[in-house]
């Protein structure tokens, strides 16, 4: 009983996914992409439980659901702040002729 | 059956022979899990349909978080056979993976919206959608 949960969860879990890969590769700007990462990120935690459930060794996999966490939440973090510190190419542009007309 | 399907998985083959039923704990485990799914269908749905980045942050920064933490409290009950000394200390392990999701994931989500706003990506307004030839965002 508690296996077919498991089984039926973790399939659900896996079909739900495909429209968030789709948003990864269709997003139109890269944040939306981050997004959907994030998502499947904060998922993969909870396969993994699912998995340790099948295994009966859940005591072992809640250890790697913490790290995966914990790996996602660095990762969204330092990708978000990469985005706000890059530049576009116009608004470089627009600086170099700025100092341009300065000079 | 002529192909056993749980012949690649021997671990698996052993647990599904026996057939034991859910002990209420582990009922209301799976309640929570199927609560949770349910959630995280709204996340999907959202995630294709929604126009906009911020709408779809909308969905997928809600019922990600909410859909996560529902599905690990509802494993955390489901593991729980008995109420012996491992048990518990499994229960309180999942109860501290969700604990950390609770915090870790709005966090994120906030910085994605912080830095999108700042790269000057504005909302969708109405002026958007009466012209039909603007680039769809």
């Amino acid at each position: 009983m508690i296996e077919y949960f498991a089984i039926f969860m973790g399939v659900a879990l896996f079909v739900l996914m495909i429209p968030v890969v789709y948003r990864i590769g269709a997003g139109p700007t890269p944040f939306d992409r981050m997004l959907a990462v994030n998502v499947i990120g904060t998922k993969t935690a909870v396969l993994l439980v699912i998995i340790g459930t099948l295994f009966d060794r859940v005591d072992m996999f809640v250890d790697f659901a913490i790290a995966y966490a914990l790996l996602n939440f660095v990762s969204a973090i330092v990708v978000s702040r990469y985005l706000n510190r890059t530049i576009s190419l116009d608004e470089m542009e627009a600086k170099e002729n700025a100092k341009k007309i300065k000079s | 059956m002529s192909l056993d399907q749980t012949m690649f998985i021997p671990v698996l083959a052993e647990s599904l022979q026996t057939t034991s039923s859910p002990t209420p704990l582990q009922f209301f485990g799976i309640l929570l899990g199927l609560l949770g799914l349910f959630f995280f269908v709204g996340t999907a749905v959202g995630m294709i349909r929604f126009p906009d980045f911020y709408t779809r942050m909308h969905a997928a920064g809600k019922g990600d978080t909410l859909s996560t933490m529902l599905m690990l409290s509802g494993f955390g009950l489901v593991s729980m056979e008995d109420l012996s000394m491992g048990s518990w200390l499994l229960f309180f392990k999942i109860m501290g993976v969700v604990l950390f999701i609770f915090i870790t994931c709005p966090t994120s989500s906030h910085a994605l919206m912080r830095a999108a706003f700042e790269d000057d990506e504005m909302p969708m307004t109405e002026k958007d959608l009466k012209k039909p030839s603007a680039k769809k965002k």
